[in-house]
């Protein structure tokens, strides 16, 4: 296995971290495996990345690892048991969903909605295929949810809410920013959200928001970045992907020149990319491990959720507020419990839409 | 080794080439810890295996096909179009325009409208270039690349402000305007295969006859050949420079209608360069700038590039394995200088 030394090495600490910060492992799975060894071991799960890669420190990369915790934990051998099958070009998503399908695989996942028209085409050619689409909705076209694709959504703005909280709670200068990807429906619930949460907080705290038009600029989010931070934004949250690193880069600069900003992660943990200068206020992760996991689970127990829609929020742990807390204030993460409880038991509704924040807003 | 000199030259050098570049790759997969004969075995089942593969491979090579042909004509005068990619990307985009438009036409006038507007687009992206060189002498390698990334900002905010429909794209185009075909689909196990592979063939052919059965043709060689005499022989430089980088550019466009058309029927936010444009100088490096040699070099690459995922899937070889063999055999296409000494240097030694 010299072949793979260095990416399993990675993957095992990857692999560990996230399971060393989950606590500790059920037994369970160990004893548990061997009367059931033979239906398990048939098993048999894959994913399609995006032309992003799966070592893109984001979605892709979350999906794996959470590919690999459910392989190992129902030890399936790599490879055989649970793969994962890169894309270099567009072009190249529907040969590989394709190629797994016809190698019998029993669930395939397509990360990112990228994949949705090539997912929706090959579920309506191959109806004995049970497919899994991250981050969209695959349906007909007559718009109707299709029979063998299980739809995984999360509720971003739940955990936008979060962070905006936190936001709101530490902004010294009374003015935060929001820097969006692409203006779309999905970074909309991310925009909404996060200034909702900010203004329930703090009512009169201002915010300014600008879409880079980009999910892969750098040199635009860091742009933005610095317009905001000139308006008098002390902490900004961004949803744009690769065009946040860029943000992170223009807070760090102005980190060590003594300016006190912060930047929201999106996502992941980001912390690790707002060092050394320690710029990462914290950051709202989507576990697109977790929900892998769990569909996988429902799939192998013959529960396969095709035609549903399963959206992952705060109750099923889909989204939330980063492990790492050091920069957070003890009352603000007093307040994102008390707001994370609202929001779970329904008192709360966040918004989604810029219609719907209106609301939220003028009912404050 | 005399076949490596003479007229067989432009087979031979090519062939051994790819042999050359298949070892060299089976080299690195060794010394990377993978097995190269498994490898290769994945490679060659990710490519004839079954009817689906088979038609992946023929789909992937329609657009390099035409990429690699805009690339040849424009040599054949002597000119590098290293700008076909941004000519693919807004002929791809004139074809989705005009395959959302006339509802309700006919196939056969909307098509070859949606690939002539394709091709006028790519022609009119490569004018420009075309024009600089002739009229004020700019180096057209760098106003190609220049015009690539104007053609990939511009075709995407024009996708985003006129054309954009959910999911960072374009609306669909009328069934009249697709190249898309059940019964391709239906005989290749749903593979994307479509009609585009005519129209490549029929560009083939017409880059064959244009350079070598026309007098404009002659003369676009005759350029390529040696500017000055040309011009001394009275054939107008300019205007054969501007002509062919049009051609060049047109065959680009039209290779952005097979994907437009053909493979996906939409065009997305380009994140990035396709690739078929650049792959295009490869194709036409290994197809020694003829026709025939462009066609076949176009299907070697785009079996290699299907055959790759079958051989990250089953061999777990890192799909990039694939580049550095298409790499590396363009590498020793290109140092056919070198093939070409050797074979003397070895002629000599035997003469002696």
């Amino acid at each position: 296995m010299k072949k793979k030394y260095g990416f399993m090495m990675s993957a095992v600490l990857a692999a560990g971290t996230l399971l060393s910060a989950c606590g500790t492992n059920d037994e369970s799975s160990g004893g548990g495996s061997g009367s059931e060894e033979g239906d398990k071991n048939n098993f048999k799960v894959a994913m399609v990345t995006d032309t992003g890669g799966v070592d893109d420190k984001s979605f892709n990369q979350s999906a794996w690892e959470g590919l690999q915790m459910f392989g190992e934990e129902n030890g399936l051998e790599e490879d055989k048991g649970f793969k994962y099958v890169q894309s270099t070009a567009a072009s190249d998503y529907q040969p590989n969903l394709s190629g797994l399908v016809r190698d019998n695989y029993d669930l395939i996942f397509g990360i990112g909605f990228l994949m949705q028209q090539d997912i929706q085409a090959i579920a309506q050619q191959k109806p004995e295929a049970q497919l899994a689409l991250v981050d969209s909705v695959a349906v007909n076209e007559s718009g109707e949810p299709l029979e063998n694709v299980a739809s995984i959504t999360f509720k971003e703005h739940q955990g936008s809410f979060l962070v905006g909280v936190i936001a709101g709670m530490q902004t010294k200068s009374n003015k935060v920013g929001f820097i969006g990807g692409v203006d779309s429906e999905l970074i909309k619930k991310f925009e909404s959200g996060f200034k909702a949460g900010v203004k329930s907080v703090n009512p009169d705290a201002e915010i300014f928001e600008q879409y880079a038009g980009d999910f892969n600029a750098a040199e635009k989010g860091q742009a933005i970045a610095g317009t905001l931070y000139d308006k008098g934004a002390d902490i900004i949250y961004h949803a744009a992907g690769g065009t946040g690193n860029g943000v992170f880069t223009e807070a760090k600069n102005r980190a060590k020149n003594g300016e006190e900003v912060w930047v929201i992660g999106v996502d992941r943990d980001q912390h690790e990319e707002g060092m050394p200068e320690n710029v990462t206020l914290t950051s709202m992760v989507k576990r697109v491990d977790t929900a892998v996991i769990e569909v996988s689970k429902q799939t192998m127990e013959d529960s396969f959720p095709g035609g549903k829609v399963t959206e992952f929020g705060l109750e099923e742990d889909g989204v939330g507020i980063a492990e790492t807390q050091e920069n957070v204030s003890e009352d603000a993460l007093k307040k994102v419990e008390e707001y994370k409880e609202k929001i779970q038991n329904g008192d709360l509704e966040v918004p989604k839409t810029d219609e719907e924040y209106e609301a939220f807003v003028s009912s404050l | 080794m005399s076949i490596l000199r003479g007229k067989w030259s432009a087979i031979s050098v090519p062939l051994l080439s790819v042999a050359l570049g298949l070892f060299v790759g089976g080299i690195i997969m060794l010394v990377s810890g993978y097995n190269p004969f498994v490898a290769y075995a994945a490679l060659f089942n990710g490519i004839f295996s079954n009817t689906y593969v088979l038609g992946e491979t023929i789909r992937q090579m329609t657009p390099l096909i035409l990429s690699g042909l805009a690339v040849a004509f424009a040599f054949r005068t002597g000119l590098f179009n290293i700008g076909v990619e941004g000519q693919l990307l807004v002929g791809w985009l004139a074809s989705v325009y005009v395959g959302l438009q006339f509802e309700g036409l006919s196939p056969f006038v909307h098509i070859p409208l949606a690939i002539l507007a394709a091709g006028v687009a790519g022609a009119i992206w490569a004018f420009v270039p075309g024009l600089l060189k002739a009229k004020y002498h700019v180096h057209e390698v760098i106003t190609t690349i220049m015009m690539n990334y104007v053609a990939l900002h511009v075709v995407n905010a024009i996708i985003r402000t006129y054309l954009l429909a959910p999911g960072e794209r374009t609306e669909e185009i009328h069934q009249s305007a697709s190249l898309q075909s059940a019964f391709l689909e239906s005989i290749t196990d749903f593979s994307r295969l479509h009609y585009g592979i005519v129209f490549a063939i029929i560009g083939a052919i017409i880059m064959w006859f244009l350079l070598w059965k026309t007098s404009t043709g002659y003369e676009l060689r005759a350029v390529g050949f040696n500017k000055y005499a040309s011009e001394y022989a009275g054939i107008n430089v300019r205007r054969n420079i501007i002509l062919s980088m049009v051609v060049s550019g047109a065959f680009a466009g039209a290779a952005g209608a097979m994907e437009g058309l053909g493979t996906y029927g939409y065009m997305t936010v380009m994140p990035d360069f396709t690739g078929v444009g650049f792959d295009g100088i490869a194709v036409s490096l290994l197809g020694a700038n003829s026709a025939l040699g462009v066609v076949l070099a176009a299907a070697l690459f785009g079996g290699l590039k299907i055959g790759a995922l079958n051989m990250q899937s089953v061999a777990q070889v890192p799909t990039q394995l694939v580049e550095i063999v298409i790499a590396m055999i363009i590498f020793f296409v290109a140092s056919s200088y070198l093939i070409h000494w050797i074979s003397n240097r070895v002629n000599k030694r035997g003469k002696i």
